[in-house]
């Protein structure tokens, strides 16, 4: 119980920390935030109007508070160029890039874990050599250059599949297909990655004790390796891909970019060229907490998944 | 002399394996190349020639020409100047200011040093890409933002690792004993301290190598980091992916120079690595 709020309170304190972070960054703007936006034919009636609309002319800390105040009620500010609210704007464009950063995972572990075992089992063999290699290339290689590359081979020369952009009818099917080359390209990269971290911790399981004790109580080979070692290798799995959903998230901005989809990375990205600064916050704001929540649920999940991990203070401090 | 023996064994077992001797021989172009680009390129990178857009790879052009017919090959490798400038400052910055801030965190009383944990968390929870997203929307793009942004990013990976270097290594006896015989904090630091927690922290830095490459790449194929006409890869990129329909040869060029790059980095780092010391492989 001490561990779970001892783990809330640093995650409430990331939120806030973040929250800062993007209040300063807003205050620091060079230059009036006014003319920046509205251009210098503005007259200075409507930069005055726009100032108050604002609040730019309070204090800071007044700003901050309001800030604050207006986040943690749901308000995420107005886009200052079309003047909706932005969280109807990133709530329109959400669930684009969720289902695309989950079904890229989805796919990786699918196929990165069979994958990992293989080689685990196989160690040695020239497909384990083979995959050694494969997959490092795919962890290395940056997933908009991998988008790059698929949307040449497969919407291009072969002309397999649709190019751009989400399906305009939402028809299912369309939808799917217009989905496989930037899921593929976010997944590559994490089909490896799965694939070696599987492979290296079923190798240190396998080593126990009590996988060899299975095995002499005439236990098939294949209830041991997939019951019993798998269950335990897929720790560490779990922690690492926790974290890589931020980069996950950062590569989807790009692959969004590349298939023009829409989604936060494209709000962010038109926002930006926009300078519209209101937007970006919001966007960069819910990017965190997502982030933060899911490194949050996986933490919390070990000890559902792995009973000797108690969460005593005691013993984090000293593994550090 | 011996740091010099000991450098040349530790190559020597980096090369013994395929894909360790591999990665150096990549990092050993792209150095090369980013180094004496003036001389590697054939010719000026910025030099126009429209009446030559999209020339197919002939002995003039080793790789053909763009959309504004400059020769990519001299592109490409000036690209690696500005990939290579990039990626060393912003880790020797966070380098140094991680190494830093982490020892300095070990030592600390256990509240101020969870503070400074909570501030690297803060700082981590950002995916590098939406933090760099976020401050370009304010500063605008510079290449001097990117190295900013990519140390930053990087700083808590480094306080993290030296603070837990440090942490195992503080009750040492032999740091007692040299406590006892009257050395200042600074001299510890400098003389025991450092040179017992760089090794993890360099491998950690060549590791980090492929990483900001891929950011500066990605931030400048989205026209928010290193501006045009400065050749990067990421621009690179960027000028072909929007003439894709003219010619598909920049495109693919520029993005295999930048796969092929951040490869050999990855290869290197890890074969590094494992030949440093095989037991770190798990901290990682």
């Amino acid at each position: 119980m001490h561990y779970l709020a001892s783990r809330l309170v640093t995650t409430v304190l990331i939120v806030l920390g973040a929250m800062l972070l993007l209040f300063t960054l807003s205050a620091v703007v060079p230059g009036d935030p006014a003319t920046t936006l509205l251009g210098p034919q503005a007259t200075p009636e409507l930069s005055r109007r726009f100032i108050a609309e604002m609040g730019l002319d309070q204090p800071l800390y007044i700003r901050l508070w309001r800030f604050f105040a207006n986040v943690m009620t749901g308000n995420l500010g107005v886009d200052v160029i079309s003047g909706r609210p932005v969280g109807s704007l990133i709530g329109e464009v959400l669930p684009y890039t969720l289902i695309l950063t989950f079904s890229a995972i989805g796919l990786a572990v699918a196929i990165g874990v069979p994958l990992g075992v293989f080689a685990a089992t196989h160690r040695g063999s020239v497909v384990d050599n083979i995959l050694a290699f494969v997959s490092v290339a795919f962890i290395a290689v940056p997933s908009f250059v991998i988008a790059i590359f698929l949307l040449l081979i497969f919407a291009i020369w072969l002309d397999w599949l649709p190019v751009l952009g989400a399906s305009r009818t939402g028809a299912f099917w369309d939808e799917a297909r217009r989905m496989i080359l930037p899921t593929l390209a976010l997944a590559l990269g994490w089909i490896g990655f799965i694939a070696r971290l599987i492979r290296t911790s079923m190798l240190e399981v396998m080593a126990e004790p009590y996988i060899r004790t299975s095995r002499a109580f005439g236990l098939s080979r294949r209830l041991v390796t997939y019951k019993y070692a798998l269950k335990n290798a897929c720790i560490p799995t779990i922690t690492i891909l926790g974290m890589g959903v931020g980069r996950l998230l950062g590569g989807a901005v790009l692959v969004e970019i590349v298939f023009a989809r829409p989604g936060l990375g494209r709000l962010i990205y038109q926002a930006i060229s926009e300078r519209n600064y209101p937007v970006v916050q919001g966007a960069v704001l819910v990017v965190v907490v997502l982030f933060v929540l899911v490194n949050l649920i996986v933490d919390l999940s070990y000890s559902a998944i792995d009973p000797r991990i108690r969460h005593d203070a005691s013993r984090r401090r000293a593994t550090g | 002399m011996t740091a010099l023996a000991g450098a040349y064994r530790i190559l020597r077992r980096v090369c013994s394996t395929l894909t360790g001797a591999t990665g150096f021989g990549i990092v050993t172009l792209v150095l090369v190349a980013a180094l004496l680009a003036p001389w590697v390129a054939t010719t000026d990178p910025d030099r126009l020639d429209v009446m030559n857009r999209f020339a197919a790879p002939s002995f003039a052009h080793w790789l053909g020409t763009d959309h504004l017919g400059r020769d990519l090959y001299s592109r490409l490798v000036h690209g690696a100047t500005v990939a290579m400038s990039v990626a060393l400052t912003s880790i020797a910055m966070a380098l140094g200011l991680g190494t830093l801030l982490g020892i300095i965190a070990a030592y600390l009383p256990a509240r101020l040093e969870r503070l400074v944990l909570i501030v690297f968390d803060v700082i981590s929870s950002f995916p590098s890409m939406v933090l760099a997203l976020a401050i370009v929307a304010v500063f605008g793009p510079s290449t001097l933002i990117v190295v900013a942004i990519v140390a930053l990013t990087l700083t808590p990976h480094f306080g993290r690792v030296a603070r837990a270097q440090v942490l195992a290594l503080k009750s040492a006896p032999f740091l007692e004993a040299e406590r006892i015989l009257g050395a200042s904090f600074a001299r510890i630091v400098a003389h025991h301290i450092l040179p017992n927690i760089l090794g993890p922290l360099v491998i950690l830095a060549s590791m980090d190598i492929p990483v900001v490459i891929t950011i500066e790449a990605g931030l400048s194929f989205l026209g928010l980091g290193v501006r045009p006409p400065l050749a990067s890869w990421g621009t690179l990129i960027q000028d072909g992916y929007q003439y894709l329909s003219d010619s598909w040869v920049p495109v693919v060029v520029s993005s295999l120079a930048l796969a092929v790059a951040t490869l050999g980095f990855t290869l290197f780092g890890e074969a590094l690595r494992d030949a440093v010391d095989p037991r770190i492989r798990q901290e990682f």
